[in-house]
């Protein structure tokens, strides 16, 4: 190559820019590493150029085609980099680009105005039903109960209000890690050793230990089809918490496709979260393929979020557009694959639900347990549910645990 | 100890003398890796020969390996190092009998390195023995606490212990982490190494690699396992198959005395590449016989 030493480092410069463009997180040391891998190999051989530069400056395997899209572009052209028109495309390959005005200035915007009067089709929501005002309920009391599908927009602001005070504790799993404590059951002889020290070698006291205990991993697999959309829109409130409030927790969303949302979702501002969420789904109110959903799940994901005994709760109403097709295999698959299964189904606050669709039909075998989501009760109750030790599987009914 | 390969063919050629045939790809990140002595980190399916670049770099290069398989909960005294605390009880009783009290001394006399156990991550950097290839086989099996206890290792090759001090490697070990990515391992373990996606080989890479692991095989044999294999990976199966099976089925056909695929010797086969009931009945019958023509027709044209 003819190029001085100088000259290359520049370009490597360069073209870090160009990858930070496209939404890859390259900063200083990848950079320099970038530089440094380029004097190691034979600059002569241009696959060789980009697999170097690949190995040393990104990090993930989802970064590979927008690293080799922008390498064919830029060392084709070195000077690429400062026309605008290649910049700009580089745009196209961030993945949740947004160009609307952040939402952080919506929120001022809206803390500065004066309180408008609702609009009028937050009047035209229907009226709580069935609800006997007469009785001395406190209000609180009467949210907890009313149907999310229900509420009118004054109480779903409040409901959510309520939703993002819930916490989530998943019941303990001990782990082989130990941490200190006085009444533990081990003895740790290191700490003991290195306080003897302190007594001129003369053992005094003996440290213990105790085994660290955490929750296991929680994937929530979310249907937001058109018949979910009002109940998705609730709990993507109470998923947005639960992400924020602890680790290894996996969310996706799914209608006619599925798509993860976890790293979207862990903003810690929720507005920006959902924002962010928006941009991702394709498929909002749409149609339902449970059983396609469940297989890329399946093959795609289930090896790499549900290791280490994760819980998983499905929350869909089971009504299939394609007539339950693959849905009884993929629903056994992801049982097994899985240490404990919850189905939240918003229909099952009707007393006299019957599985009779298809879809439910070919889901109910393979639940350890199946639970109303429909309102605030029913979430307490499911996080009451999840603080409690799973039932041994196998001849459980999962009838039984709904009621 | 030989010297590193001096260049990205080198390697390839070092890596493909003990029996490993590498892509160009991962010929230049473990090129990289040695020229610029970085921890490599192979990400990708199980069975396409990441635990393996280990072991054959630990043989081209004559280095002996130090190998630390990951699992849930592994800690520092089962990965980095341990106090030998029976031998310190001992050294206490003996300095207690012999008179001498001091504080000072005795907290050196029993923190001595004698009395400090190595595990592997420590036997990996002690400078008092040869250079060696560190193997972190599959963390993604370890929790993430344990991802914490490296990030010193990989970054400096060196390891602190509070009671002793630093301990530093000589010659820096050649690193080589692998990951199934049953989890994703954190940003910062991935920052401090070269990242490489081992995938799948094709048809001619994994021809070459049956001829260098299973060389007992027929060449006419060996081809068709190979084109059925390639076929087998683009249809839609739980888990596809690795190298690591393809190797497995051509040396199970070579135990029957096969000459060529035939229907029946790949179904009553199958549980050799197929891990997964769900698969192997997907598989069984009028598909894998569709695969097989399809792979004769390829052959014959």
């Amino acid at each position: 190559m003819s190029e001085a030493p100088g000259a290359l480092a520049a370009n490597v410069m360069q073209f870090a820019r160009m990858l930070r463009r496209a939404g890859l997180p390259v900063g200083p040391t990848e950079t320099i590493a970038g530089q440094d891998a380029l004097t190691v190999i034979d600059l002569g051989q241009r696959e060789e150029m980009r697999s170097a530069l690949r190995a040393v400056m990104t990090h993930r395997h989802e970064h590979r085609e927008v690293f080799d899209h922008a390498f064919a572009l830029f060392w084709r052209d070195p000077a690429a980099a400062q026309q605008e028109a290649v910049m700009a495309l580089m745009d196209g390959q961030k993945q949740a680009a947004d160009r609307r005005p952040p939402p952080a200035s919506r929120r001022v915007a809206e803390a500065m105005a004066p309180a408008r009067p609702a609009r009028p089709q937050d009047r035209e929501t229907p009226p709580p039903p069935d609800l006997d005002m007469t009785l001395t309920v406190s209000e609180r009391e009467r949210l907890s109960q009313l149907d999310f599908e229900a509420m009118a927009a004054a109480d779903i602001a409040r409901a959510k209000s309520e939703i993002r005070a819930l916490r989530l504790p998943l019941d303990m799993r001990r782990t082989r890690r130990r941490r200190p404590d006085e009444t533990g059951p081990f003895t740790d002889l290191r700490a003991t050793i290195r306080g003897s020290l302190r007594q001129g070698g003369e053992v005094l006291r003996i440290s213990r230990s105790e085994r660290t205990e955490r929750p296991p991993p929680l994937v929530v697999l979310c249907d937001i089809s058109g018949s979910m959309a009002r109940y998705a829109q609730v709990l993507l409130h109470f998923l947005h918490a639960v992400a924020n409030d602890r680790e290894r927790v996996h969310v996706f969303l799914f209608g006619t496709r599925l798509t993860n949302i976890t790293r979207a979702l862990k903003h810690r501002d929720p507005e920006v979260a959902f924002q962010m969420v928006a941009h991702l789904v394709p498929d909002w109110s749409g149609g339902t393929r449970i059983g396609e959903a469940l297989e890329t799940f399946n093959r795609r994901w289930a090896r790499r979020v549900l290791a280490q005994g994760a819980v998983v709760l499905l929350v869909t109403d089971g009504l299939d557009r394609e007539g339950a097709r693959g849905l009884a295999e993929n629903m056994d698959r992801l049982h097994r694959s899985c240490a404990r299964l919850i189905w939240l189904n918003p229909l099952l606050r009707w007393d006299g639900f019957e599985p009779k669709s298809q879809g439910v039909r070919a889901m109910l075998p393979h639940v350890d347990e199946f639970r109303p989501v429909h309102n605030l009760a029913s979430l307490r109750s499911l996080i009451a549910a999840l603080s409690r030790p799973a039932p041994p599987r196998g001849g459980a009914d999962p009838w039984r645990m709904a009621a | 100890m030989r010297t590193l390969p001096a260049s990205v063919a080198e390697t390839a050629a070092l890596l493909s003398d003990h029996g490993y045939i590498a892509d160009a790809d991962l010929a230049t990140a473990v090129h990289l890796a040695l020229a610029m002595g970085r921890p490599l980190f192979l990400e990708g399916e199980p069975g396409t020969g990441k635990t393996e670049i280990a072991k054959v770099l630990s043989a081209g290069l004559g280095r002996r390996l130090v190998r630390l398989q990951c699992y849930d909960g592994l800690d520092l005294s089962a990965a980095a190092y341990e106090w030998d605390h029976a031998r310190q009880l001992m050294a206490i009783r003996l300095a207690e009998a012999s008179g001498s009290t001091d504080r000072a001394t005795l907290a050196s006399d029993i923190y001595g390195r004698e009395f400090l156990r190595p595990r592997p991550l420590l036997s990996a950097i002690d400078p008092d023995q040869p250079p060696a290839v560190l193997l972190i086989d599959e963390l993604d099996r370890a929790d993430e606490p344990f991802e914490a206890f490296l990030l010193e290792l990989l970054a400096d090759f060196q390891i602190t212990v509070p009671e002793y001090g630093t301990i530093r490697a000589s010659t820096p070990p050649v690193v080589v982490i692998t990951s199934n990515r049953t989890r994703e391992v954190h940003d910062a373990i991935r920052r401090r190494c070269l990242y490489q996606w081992v995938d799948y080989p094709d048809g001619a890479r994994e021809r070459a690699i049956l001829a260098a692991r299973a060389p007992g095989v027929p060449g006419r044999l060996s081809a068709q396992v190979v084109e059925f294999v390639q076929r087998l990976r683009g249809e839609e199966l739980f888990k596809l198959p690795g190298v690591a099976e393809t190797i497995d089925w051509a040396n199970a056909l070579r135990a029957l005395d096969a000459r060529e695929l035939t229907p029946g010797l790949v179904n009553e086969t199958l549980g050799v590449l197929l891990k997964y009931q769900d698969d192997i009945a997907r598989l069984r019958g009028e598909q894998a016989a569709r695969l097989l023509a399809e792979t004769t027709q390829a052959a014959a044209a």
